[in-house]
């Protein structure tokens, strides 16, 4: 059988951008530059619990990165490793080829920082505010001009206790935009947005992609990795379980069909599903799901067979392998099949 | 903005003057810090008053104003200083502004000295004004060797400050950090000459209290008005308040918490 996309142990260990495959080098042949390099970086907390256990990645400059797991999985542990705010246990952090713990001087006045949770004085005015992170960053942008771009200039005058959540991610961004950073960390950067600050937030972050920005983000919601990210690892336990891009991670993820059959109908009366590509199926009473690994094949079938039948499926829905599908299946802990 | 800054400013200052000038800000919405960093120290010391004129002085060869002035720079460094900023450093760190700042490029030197400022400014106003008003109102004379009422106060304000970090590590909330300040503050006013002045101890127990960590300050702040003090005895108060300062400097450096225990 052919594979287009196994996880195997070097994959994981190894979890590179693809055009410089196999280069652990900060520079390979092509000149693709990698600005974050990550190395079996393990964190392991006060109590002696392990939050980081030996993981492995590299961002090449101008890439969009993901981390995407579930709460606890390591993600912000892992990006504040990234972000020099402590010294790991094992293993080893490059940013800009320079250890973001021990080189801070070297490091902060190129990254731009936004960590999950504010960290602003409630006392203090958006337009304070903005002018303490300018006076304390090199070679700053205009306050009114980062405050322009993530659309708090009307709340230029306000104290930050009385930002709604959105307003405050909104701030953080501008901030960590100061600096025209050439590495962006971003802590769960749209959590707390409505729907039309999110898209705003990602039009933002395709921007400095355009414009050479390097970005590593974590995130809860799949959609925003799909968006986004260039490439991405999921995190499971402090390990990564699937990284590369977002094709890649859902290659070998079976896709999903599923619809309601009619009254005096069973899923027996379908045609054989076996010799459809149909890997699983499941259904209580008339609502029948399906994951198979050939959907155009598996859709065809049951439609031609219901055509056929003169039977009307309700609730139609046919969805191909999704970063969803691929992000449950880890959380599930099952093996990716090849 | 950044193009108007003059060249001469490092990137250093530059930072430090921007993080002051916010605590500074923050330091005015606090009515309940204003209100303890103004009042208290300007006022408590008149309250002293009749205890410290029973208690005689005079014939000891301590002037009033002197000791007047001396209780009004301690609880300067006690309330305006060391109390303002243990609540200071505990309230950024639960609020995540230490963390945030942490992520930029200011040293961790300068995010605890930039916080600092304006409370060591604050306490370094209140005791200038308060010398002038002692000086004028009390009849208490000009200081006789001024130099040492500076270095009283620079080694007072230094160290304040310092304790307040190293308070702040072991304050888990800016409420508790009402008690966990309260034994430097206990200690200090009855120990360090604050209250009283320490020559009316039993002479034993005036040694010991001559070295908990505010006492050389307070000695150097008072000796700098009365005169008094040999030239060793002052550089033995200097030494101990800077071992102290080293001691605390390097607590602070071990032990201080950048982040909220969750």
């Amino acid at each position: 059988m052919h594979l287009t996309f196994v996880m195997g142990r070097d994959d994981i260990a190894h979890c590179r951008p693809g055009r410089a495959a196999g280069t652990l080098d900060a520079m390979d042949t092509h000149g693709h530059e990698n600005v974050i390099e990550v190395t079996d970086l393990r964190r392991v907390y006060g109590g002696g619990f392990e939050a980081v256990r030996g993981i492995t990645f590299s961002v090449a400059r101008g890439e969009i990165f993901a981390l995407l797991g579930t709460n606890g999985a390591g993600k912000t542990s892992t990006v504040e490793l990234l972000e020099g705010l402590a010294a790991p246990a094992g293993g080893r952090v490059r940013v800009l080829g320079h250890d973001p713990h021990r080189e801070r001087a070297a490091v902060r006045p190129r990254t731009g920082v936004m960590l999950q949770e504010g960290g602003f004085p409630a006392e203090l005015t958006v337009a304070e505010t903005a002018r303490l992170w300018a006076g304390c960053t090199s070679g700053a942008r205009p306050e009114a001009e980062v405050l322009h771009l993530v659309g708090l200039t009307s709340r230029a005058g306000v104290r930050v206790k009385q930002l709604s959540g959105g307003e405050r991610r909104r701030l953080d961004l501008a901030l960590a935009l100061l600096g025209d950073p050439e590495v962006l960390f971003l802590d769960e950067p749209t959590t707390g947005l409505d729907a039309e600050g999110r898209r705003d937030t990602w039009a933002l972050v395709r921007r400095l992609r355009a414009a050479g920005t390097t970005v590593l983000l974590t995130t809860h919601y799949l959609e925003e990795a799909e968006e986004l990210a260039d490439r991405l690892a999921i995190l499971r336990e402090g390990r990564i379980a699937a990284c590369g891009t977002p094709a890649e991670v859902t290659a070998g993820r079976p896709a999903r069909m599923s619809f309601e059959l009619p009254d005096g109908y069973f899923p027996g009366d379908l045609p054989p599903l076996a010799g459809l590509g149909v890997c699983g199926h499941e259904s209580d009473g008339r609502v029948v799901r399906l994951r198979t690994r050939d959907l155009q094949r598996t859709a065809t079938a049951v439609l031609t067979w219901a055509e056929r039948s003169g039977v009307e499926l309700r609730a139609l829905d046919l969805r191909s392998a999704s970063l969803e599908e691929a992000f449950l299946g880890i959380a599930r802990n099952e093996e990716v099949a090849a | 903005m950044s193009t108007l800054a003059p060249r001469t400013v490092t990137p250093a200052l530059r930072r430090l003057r921007a993080l002051a000038r916010a605590e500074l800000t923050l330091l005015g919405r606090n009515r309940g810090i204003v209100f303890t960093a103004l009042v208290v120290p300007l006022g408590l010391p008149f309250s002293v008053r009749p205890a410290l004129d029973q208690l005689d002085l005079e014939k000891r060869g301590i002037s009033v104003g002197a000791a007047m002035f001396t209780a009004a720079v301690g609880f300067a460094f006690l309330f305006a200083v060391y109390s303002a900023l243990v609540n200071a450093y505990v309230a950024r760190r639960e609020e995540l502004v230490l963390k945030r700042l942490r992520t930029g490029e200011l040293t961790d030197t300068e995010i605890l000295a930039g916080t600092a400022l304006p409370a060591v400014t604050l306490g370094l106003a209140q005791a200038l004004v308060l010398g002038v008003g002692c000086a004028v109102l009390l009849h208490a004379g000009a200081p006789r060797a001024p130099y040492l009422t500076l270095l009283g106060l620079v080694a007072g304000l230094v160290l304040s400050a310092a304790l307040a970090a190293l308070t702040a590590s072991v304050t888990r909330t800016v409420d508790s950090g009402q008690v966990t300040g309260l034994p430097l503050v206990f200690v200090s006013m009855m120990g360090s000459g604050i209250m009283f002045p320490t020559e009316i101890m039993p002479e034993k127990l005036a040694s010991v209290c001559a070295l908990l960590p505010l006492s050389p300050a307070i000695r150097l702040v008072r000796a700098g008005w009365t005169g008094g003090l040999s030239p060793a005895e002052a550089f033995g108060a200097l030494a101990t308040a800077l071992a102290w300062t080293v001691v605390a400097v390097f607590a602070v450096r071990r032990w201080f918490r950048w982040e909220p225990r969750r």
